[in-house]
């Protein structure tokens, strides 16, 4: 196995996996060769449909599927699944509450070279106000495939989060076991408590083994599902900790870190820093030089855990 | 038609008519025009037409109806309740805070809603992908949509039309009310959509047009389009937004006007027999 992959190419292997298993449907926007739905109309054809570049009639023909009973999966990027296919998805799947699964790859800065106008920072705060949808945003290969399969157990609309960029596998398949709405503690603190998703959790880990250099210890916490938010557990930790730092590939208004301060704010009020892209549109990049440049970084997440530190009651 | 067929179908229409009147009076608020426009197409759809059962409104073999243009929900609750899919009386609770029957169609409390509408453009939409479905299954059911006129103006329903030619939705059958009237005026004059039946096949689709109020031709339209192979039938039917209430009839201010107790007593006399 290698030892990196992009959770839309676990999430292309893992629909033609469960295709097997289950009576899903695949839609795709004329984009299956990048979501990676491609792998699943390989092996699959007749239950692949593109729908062209019409993604406001994919989301709503996906409704219409799942109101006859069966199982669709409607992929494109972020930004044309949760930006322009959103009333679509508020009024046709998340109204009715229909049992759809959206497939968005693509989500974040790491789109890297296309630019601003795909890169998509704001599908979490759009996904996450839409009543009973649920929001998953994984954080390697492992966790992309259980979450298919978990999307698919689920009775009710899923808006799953994919990214383009390859990440480390932080979980081995034979042990990871995926529950919806559960956080992972990935690692015991004392001192400040780390809260990450998707491609950022593998640079909460590095942060945390910088902290530990300067004598901080951080706690690290994945949260894959980001509705329904783990609250039992970020309440737990953060009045362990006294202090919280979130980081996300996604504004920093309105997404894990919107949802975790106002979880905490009702429950556990502490000092949370929110690491993320600052209210700012992306650019043109290779991926790494836009993670610098937008403060994605193990460095960054920990001067922000030093700084929510020091702002804890003496 | 028979004349024993055309009588029940001409007297479930009044029964729509006036069950949608009622509803939109008891609200104080509501579509009437468009309701009272399509009508006759619901009774023949609900009373010929379509295989549904209201004992048993979820059997999965059922024919489905989407009315993409959902704000006609009175007339659509108003064929549901003298179908028998619930009580007459509910309909005076329409739009209620305490009633299950919402402004526009609601598929997850209402008995006999098919599709959840109300958004323009994203219910004909949905009618492809149960279309679509049946197709994946091999399920012989039907799937109707009514669309609106000015709805032609939503990008949407065009995406929906390219699809639903491309895979072939032979059992896939859309009205367009073509009453002509839309909220702002003339849809002629607001952003003219026509010529509808010239895009419609265009697009790939088995065109028919009709005049909207005439059962014979209704029957003559479902019958081309369920003897149509390898493509989806749109049917132009030309209305009367307003059909049935004199006072009504191609008035665009009473697209979305609830009628005042003098209004709508003169409107129960004209659809009374």
């Amino acid at each position: 196995m290698a030892d990196k992959i992009a959770t839309r190419e676990a999430y292309g292997n893992a629909l033609a996996e469960f295709g097997a298993k289950y009576d899903i449907v695949v839609l795709d926007a004329d984009l299956s060769e990048a979501t990676k739905t491609c792998v699943f109309k390989k092996q699959f054809p007749d239950r692949f449909f593109d729908c062209g570049i019409a993604e406001g009639n994919m989301m709503a023909v996906a409704a219409g599927i799942a109101a006859t009973g069966k199982i669709p999966f409607a992929s494109s990027f972020a930004m044309f699944a949760a930006g322009r296919a959103f009333e679509q998805i508020r009024n046709s799947i998340g109204y009715p509450h229909l049992n759809v699964k959206i497939g968005a790859t693509h989500a974040g800065i790491s789109v890297g070279e296309d630019g601003a106008t795909h890169q998509c920072n704001e599908d979490i705060a759009l996904m996450r106000t839409i009543p009973g949808m649920t929001v998953i945003s994984p954080a390697d290969g492992t966790e992309a495939r259980a979450a298919v399969e978990a999307a698919i157990l689920h009775d009710g609309p899923v808006y799953l989060r994919f990214g383009r960029y390859a990440v480390p596998y932080l979980y081995d398949e034979s042990t990871y076991k995926f529950e919806l709405g559960r956080g992972i503690k990935l690692a015991e603190g004392s001192d400040v408590t780390i809260v990450a998703t998707g491609l950022m959790v593998h640079l909460a880990l590095e942060a945390k083994e910088l902290l530990k250099a300067e004598g901080i210890s951080a706690e690290v916490i994945n949260i894959h599902t980001i509705k329904p938010l783990d609250t039992e557990l970020l309440a737990a930790s953060a009045s362990k900790t006294g202090a919280v730092v979130t980081a996300e590939e996604h504004n920093v208004i309105g997404g894990l870190g919107g949802a975790v301060c106002e979880a905490l704010a009702g429950i556990c009020p502490v000092p949370v820093l929110r690491v993320g892209v600052e209210d700012t549109f992306g650019r043109s990049g290779k991926v790494p030089a836009l993670l610098e440049l937008y403060g994605l970084t193990a460095a960054n997440i920990a001067a922000k855990a030093k700084a929510a530190v020091s702002m804890k009651r003496k | 038609m028979e004349q024993a067929k055309l009588a029940l179908l001409t007297e479930k229409a009044r029964e729509i008519r006036l069950g949608a009147v009622k509803a939109v009076y008891s609200a104080a608020s509501g579509h009437p025009g468009g309701s009272l426009s399509i009508a006759d197409i619901l009774s023949y759809l609900y009373f010929s037409e379509m295989n549904v059962d209201p004992k048993d409104p979820k059997k999965a073999d059922r024919d489905r109806l989407v009315l993409s243009k959902g704000h006609t929900a009175p007339a659509l609750y108003a064929a549901l309740a003298a179908r028998g899919y619930f009580e007459k009386e509910l309909l005076s609770t329409f739009r209620q805070a305490d009633s299950i029957l919402q402004g526009h169609p609601d598929m997850k409390h209402i008995p006999g809603v098919d599709m959840t509408t109300g958004s323009l453009g994203l219910g004909f939409s949905a009618a492809n992908g149960m279309a679509l479905s049946a197709k994946i299954s091999g399920d012989s059911y039907r799937v109707y949509a009514i669309l609106g006129d000015g709805e032609t103006e939503e990008g949407q329903i065009w995406e929906a039309a390219m699809f639903g030619a491309h895979y072939k939705l032979d059992n896939l059958m859309a009205f367009v009310d073509f009453n002509g009237l839309q909220i702002d005026g003339k849809i002629t004059e607001v952003m003219n959509p026509t010529p509808l039946d010239e895009k419609f096949a265009a697009f790939g689709w088995n065109v028919l047009t009709i005049d909207a109020h005439d059962f014979d031709q209704i029957e003559a339209a479902c019958r081309a389009a369920r003897e149509c192979k390898g493509k989806p039938t749109a049917v132009i039917a030309k209305s009367i937004k307003g059909r049935g209430v004199s006072f009504m009839e191609n008035e665009v201010g009473w697209h979305g006007k609830a009628p005042n107790k003098e209004q709508y007593e003169k409107a129960v006399a004209e659809l009374s027999v």
